[in-house]
């Protein structure tokens, strides 16, 4: 086991980027994420890298187009409102099946919104991160030491399925320190020479990297092929944590800093005799829609912890062809639930009748 | 043993640093450690405050909100947060820039002159690590043999006069 350090989630991040071989960051500073730019703006000269700091989001996340045609690892990182700007070049990375990792460190919302932490870009993420039908891996951190493991992790499925993938974290997760080990393995390398436009030496054809096809059964087909592959993400990728689900009554949903409250409000609510558990995706897309099914099937209710107006609990509503009430206990606009909230929303579930 | 640690005062009192002196001790002593800083407006309007947590268990939340350690190092920081803290919950107050008393009767409260001493020493900008070395004094955050150790992991060796200063205001702080 590598020796522990101390680091903020943004920097340990930045790290774990570079170490699993991104050399190409390009980003445009918002709070809470710009320490990931300032590491990135001191470690990429040093080691051969290329960092920039573009006139604009717009620019950094066509940049990431363009490393990620070549068949680099690159990345961006953003918070809120700076996704939204990014939208239509992540459609078009999604378009032209290129691999490229984006961070979200959200922050409140809708508009300028606020700099506290947030998760109400969830939809955004999961549903809709630009036009078109296309799905983002989504990767949800709930300690530094998984800003560091799902940034490796983010690579890693984003060249497997030349996709782009995002790490949704939010600003506690990026400011806070925790101990962390950086060491991660062998970074695997892909064979990218079937796609990359990255000079043919006049030995092969050209590849072209594109999202504009004319013809409908050509775009049509590709869609297909994309969702095939989406289909294989669903089945084999879905990541989740179980606490105290063994005989649990109650099952909280809750992802990044709502898993990290809740988890103190079950301890508490456990030793008051309640038996609540927490069931804490770790992929948000794909999402663990079989765990919770089966879920379903054992407890009385589930209480869908955000930090976002409800948008989450629509997934869990879904995942579990509503069998079970899901309660839904949300602070927003950069406000994080409190665990005697948790707790309040534990109590009122466990105060409904009904079979298990 | 869990301690959930606020420290709270102006930006630019070392608030952040301080906090991160003992969630680096957290770390060397191989505990479980979080410390989370303010960053939000009250940060940019001129009051900041850090949470720590210790602990031997899993942390949960890394958000303090009910500290069994608080330290204020002014006044807004002492009205917002005295209310919060556990009934037998240790308050340290910087009493040359608080002129009121703790209300509460059921925590124990500690007040120490620290921007006073810090000044009379000669030790500038080190009112955070004297008030950081009375905690460690009452409130067995840390082993007070450590203190060295940290500081050298916590500063960088090129700044070897630094680590002396704080080291000397810890020192200053413990023994008041």
């Amino acid at each position: 086991m590598a020796e522990k350090v101390l680091m903020k989630g943004n920097e340990a991040l930045a790290e774990a980027a570079i170490m699993a071989g991104c050399r190409h960051y390009f980003g445009y500073p918002i709070t809470p994420q710009t320490e990931i730019a300032a590491y990135m703006a001191k470690r990429m000269p040093v080691i051969g890298g290329t960092f920039l700091q573009a006139e604009s989001e717009v620019a950094a996340i066509n940049m990431i187009y363009g490393a990620a045609a070549a068949g680099k690892r690159a990345m961006t990182s953003s918070s809120s409102p700076g996704i939204a700007l990014k939208s239509e070049g992540i459609s078009y990375l999604a378009g032209s099946d290129l691999p490229a990792l984006i961070i979200n460190v959200q922050r409140g919302g809708p508009g300028l919104g606020g700099i506290q932490p947030s998760q109400s870009d969830y939809f955004q993420s999961t549903k809709s991160a630009g036009h078109g039908d296309f799905k983002l891996i989504v990767l949800a951190p709930a300690s530094v030491q998984e800003m560091v493991d799902l940034t490796f992790k983010g690579f890693d499925l984003a060249d497997k399925y030349r996709m782009p993938a995002m790490l949704l974290s939010d600003g506690t997760m990026g400011q806070m320190m925790e101990p962390v080990s950086l060491e991660m393995g062998e970074v695997k390398e892909y064979d990218k020479s079937s796609w990359a436009a990255c000079g043919t030496k006049c030995e092969r054809e050209h590849n072209v990297v594109n999202s504009l096809f004319i013809q409908p059964e050509e775009l049509e087909r590709y869609n297909f092929e994309r969702y095939e592959r989406y289909a294989q993400i669903e089945a084999n990728e879905v990541m989740y944590d179980e606490y105290r689900m063994e005989d649990a009554e109650i099952c909280i949903v809750a992802y990044g800093v709502a898993a990290r409250v809740s988890q103190n409000a079950i301890d508490k609510a456990r030793e008051a005799g309640i038996k609540v558990g927490m069931i804490r995706p770790i992929t948000l897309w794909p999402f663990p829609k079989a765990v919770l099914n089966a879920a379903a099937d054992k407890v009385k209710a589930f209480i869908s912890v955000e930090l976002s107006m409800g948008q989450m609990i629509e997934d869990v509503e879904l995942a579990i062809r509503c069998k079970k009430p899901v309660l839904l206990c949300n602070r927003v606009g950069g406000m994080i639930p409190t665990t005697e909230d948790v707790l309040g929303s534990i109590n009122k579930a466990n105060s409904l009748g009904g079979d298990k | 043993m869990t301690h959930e640690i606020l420290l709270a005062g102006f930006g630019g009192q070392g608030i952040l640093f301080s906090g991160k002196f003992l969630a680096y001790d957290g770390l060397l002593e191989e505990k479980e450690v979080s410390w989370l800083p303010s960053y939000g407006p009250e940060m940019r309007g001129g009051t900041c405050n850090c949470s720590i947590i210790l602990s031997d268990t899993k942390i949960g939340s890394p958000i303090v909100s009910n500290p069994n350690v608080l330290v204020a190092m002014n006044l807004p920081s002492l009205d917002k947060f005295e209310a919060s803290a556990v009934p037998g919950a240790k308050i340290f107050v910087d009493s040359s820039l608080i002129d009121r008393k703790v209300e509460r009767d059921d925590v124990e409260v500690y007040y120490i002159p620290a921007t006073k001493l810090a000044s009379d020493e000669n030790l500038p900008g080190l009112a955070n690590m004297i008030m950081i070395g009375h905690v460690i004094a009452k409130a067995d955050v840390m082993p007070y043999e450590n203190v060295e150790k940290t500081m050298k992991k916590l500063v960088p060796a090129k700044k070897a006069n630094l680590i002396e200063l704080n080291i000397k205001a810890v020192e200053l702080g413990y023994n008041y």
